[in-house]
């Protein structure tokens, strides 16, 4: 808000930088944030080109090379029937964004519209959509989605589904609190002054305004979601074999952690470091977003 | 009730005739003037040191008649209640607008008239509030508002507003041009290139400077006094036949307000559009205003041509607003008050709302005093008005 005294506003409004380039030379300057960025883009690239980079294929066995030890051959080395770890880890790779990015997709595609909703119009639609949400968020949010997935019956996509409806409750919340801050902002007022009907007014005005914190949970949220993706595929309740997953390569890798520690840790790692770029990435949008520090 | 008062001339005919030309004025016409716009408009020489005289001839206004044409806008009867309250908010107003008059709403903080802009906008939140009674008529058309809302249609197209906070009062996600261009479009359908020439258009009328590349801009590149610009830009577009300016210049500095009020009443004039104004400013209803009235307590106490109610205020809370304003010439000292502060709306008391304040209160005042005619359409809600003939009695 500073800008708009500026004398430079008034002298050359085309010379100040845009709000999006300002978002994100803040961003560029985050160190962590930067990393976290290059983190993410770095799976999310990988992910991208396993079917093109030149790996073993990643169900293909090999009982002459059972458990061996990282080599030229297999550089993270191989599992219990000889496959290729680092294949596996590139493959488990698109099983772990997949179920991060859709389920939190999932999640914010239902929460957001019932959060502003239950924040735009209060009273009873407002006590419906939040006892609800209160209800699902007094159940810990892996223990919803174990039980979920173990209705829905184990598939990543049902490991997806269960995953985003558990994550839904935080997107309402986080939705309907900030269309509450929003809605009783004077531009509010002055669109429905200008005579918009409230479907322009939720898509245009409150939409966009709440957006920031949701972008920054959203991101957040899909750390969150990777490593529930892992735990259920850990627990046999995801990704079924023979596919790779970093969590039920973790599953099988716990019964050798003596023998061939190798295949415990390379998709130790991996998770670790996914869900360390994620959360950097986070927060670094949430400062770089911050209008208090614009 | 109202006329509309032929244009204005801008001569300036002030001159230290003022307080002789309407000896009963208890507050000299210099002295009234002396907020922050009319401190601007001197200091830029556009006035005299003695206001904008030209304002109160008066002699050019006597024997005119009361125009024929039926008022754009006239309230009546309207009362409002906030749920959970016993008493009134606003208890049985009364308004009336002409095409191209100004109508200023005075009165301090509280007493009502942001709360009547909103219902007549149609803005108060539903079920906030309950309206037990109220007609309004506007552009001929009736509606009973203890029922209906104004269609939607109506707002932002015939009747458009000028909200008090312009830092807040635009989206901050979209550049202005988008968002004059959505009121056209809203209103006027039309493709969005028109919608846009439209917008570069009312930001050409509203003397922003490079209306092209402001088209573009978002609001937080706007200072403050452009942002209200481009709000009157946004409440123009659709040429409004009444416009409502919720204290349009209380968040801008002295000389931008002073600016702003001329890009209203020169828009105004122009279109002929016809203004309710809410202010506390007294500078700014004799700056701008052709008829005024005096709201306290949620009731209009006095009402009548601007020239009239300050030549002559007759309500004892009028009076008082009168004298506390600051004065340059004449002697320091302390300034008047009145007692007290508006009490809440539980506290009210029965009657006159004003009694538990009023330096006048007598026992009659226990019943509520209508509306009277005083004279040329100014009328006051007083029982001892007009208050001279009272005073003398009481020696």
């Amino acid at each position: 808000m500073v800008a708009a005294t500026d004398p430079q506003a008034v002298a050359a409004p085309d010379a100040l930088p845009k709000p999006e380039n300002r978002v994100w030379k803040k961003f560029r300057r985050h160190k962590s944030a930067m990393l976290g960025g290059v983190l993410v883009v770095f799976f999310v690239v990988i992910a991208l080109l396993a079917p093109f980079l030149p790996i073993a294929a990643p169900e293909a066995t090999d009982w002459s090379a059972v458990r061996q030890a990282p080599s030229a051959a297999h550089w993270f080395g191989t599992d219990e029937i000889g496959r290729d770890v680092l294949a596996r880890l590139i493959w488990g790779a698109q099983a772990s964004l997949l179920a991060g990015v859709v389920s939190v997709g999932i999640a914010v595609l239902v929460g957001v519209p019932l959060g502003i909703l239950a924040g735009y119009f209060g009273g009873w639609i407002d006590a419906i959509i939040s006892r609800c949400t209160e209800a699902l968020l007094a159940v810990p949010f892996l223990i919803l989605a174990i039980a979920l997935a173990a209705f829905l019956g184990p598939s990543l996509t049902n490991a997806m589904i269960a995953i985003g409806i558990s994550a839904t409750p935080l997107f309402i919340r986080l939705t309907r609190g900030q269309v509450i801050n929003v809605k009783v902002e004077d531009y509010v007022e002055s669109a429905r002054a200008i005579g918009l009907p409230t479907r322009m007014i939720l898509t245009r005005y409150i939409l966009p305004n709440v957006a920031p914190p949701i972008l920054v949970q959203a991101t957040l949220t899909v750390a969150t979601a990777i490593i529930a993706e892992a735990s259920l595929s850990f627990l046999g309740l995801g990704q079924q074999p023979p596919a790779p997953s970093w969590g039920s390569m973790l599953n099988v890798a716990k019964n050798f952690l003596n023998q061939a520690p190798w295949m415990a840790m390379y998709p130790g790692i991996s998770i670790f470091l996914v869900v360390l770029g994620f959360n950097l990435l986070g927060d670094g949008l949430r400062d770089a977003l911050d209008p208090r520090e614009r | 009730m109202f006329r509309p008062f032929p244009k204005r001339s801008r001569a300036h005919r002030g001159g230290p005739g003022t307080q002789a030309r309407f000896p009963k004025c208890r507050v000299s016409w210099p002295d009234a003037q002396i907020s922050g716009v009319c401190r601007a408009r001197y200091a830029w020489g556009i006035d005299s040191p003695f206001g904008r005289a030209d304002q109160f001839e008066i002699g050019s206004r006597e024997g005119e008649t009361l125009s024929n044409t039926a008022p754009l806008l006239s309230l009546k009867d309207f009362r409002l209640r906030f749920r959970g309250q016993d008493a009134c908010t606003i208890d049985r107003i009364d308004l009336e607008v002409a095409r191209g008059e100004v109508l200023c709403v005075v009165g301090e903080s509280g007493c009502g008239k942001s709360v009547t802009a909103m219902a007549l906008m149609g803005l108060l939140p539903e079920g906030a509030a309950e309206i037990p009674s109220g007609t309004l008529s506007f552009e001929g058309l009736d509606y009973d508002l203890t029922r209906e809302r104004l269609p939607a249609d109506l707002r932002g197209g015939a009747m458009a507003m000028i909200f008090q906070e312009p830092m807040t009062s635009l989206n901050p996600v979209f550049r202005i041009g988008d968002q004059i261009a959505e009121t056209v479009l809203r209103h006027r359908g039309g493709t969005r290139a028109e919608a846009e020439t439209r917008a570069l258009d009312m930001l050409r009328r509203v003397g922003l400077p490079s209306p092209e590349a402001r088209l573009r801009s978002y609001p937080h590149q706007l200072s403050g006094g452009q942002r209200q610009r481009v709000m009157i830009a946004m409440a123009l577009a659709n040429d409004p036949k009444l416009l409502i300016a919720d204290e349009p210049t209380t968040a801008l500095d002295v000389t931008i307000q002073a600016q702003i009020l001329e890009l209203i009443r020169d828009l105004q004039h122009e279109a002929g559009t016809g203004t309710i104004m809410i202010t506390h400013d007294l500078g700014v209803v004799a700056e701008i205003a052709d008829a005024v009235a005096v709201m306290y307590g949620g009731q209009v106490v006095e009402t009548g041509p601007v020239a009239q109610v300050f030549d002559d205020p007759q309500h004892p809370y009028t009076i008082g607003l009168m004298e506390s304003v600051p004065r340059l010439s004449g002697a320091g000292g302390r300034l008047t008050t009145i007692d007290g502060a508006v009490p809440a709306i539980e506290a009210m008391p029965e009657g006159c709302r004003f009694r538990t304040r009023c330096a006048f209160a007598a026992p009659a005042c226990a019943a509520r005093p209508a509306l009277r005619d005083v004279g040329s359409g100014h009328a006051t809600a007083c029982h001892f008005a007009p208050l001279e003939a009272h005073l003398r009695v009481a020696g």
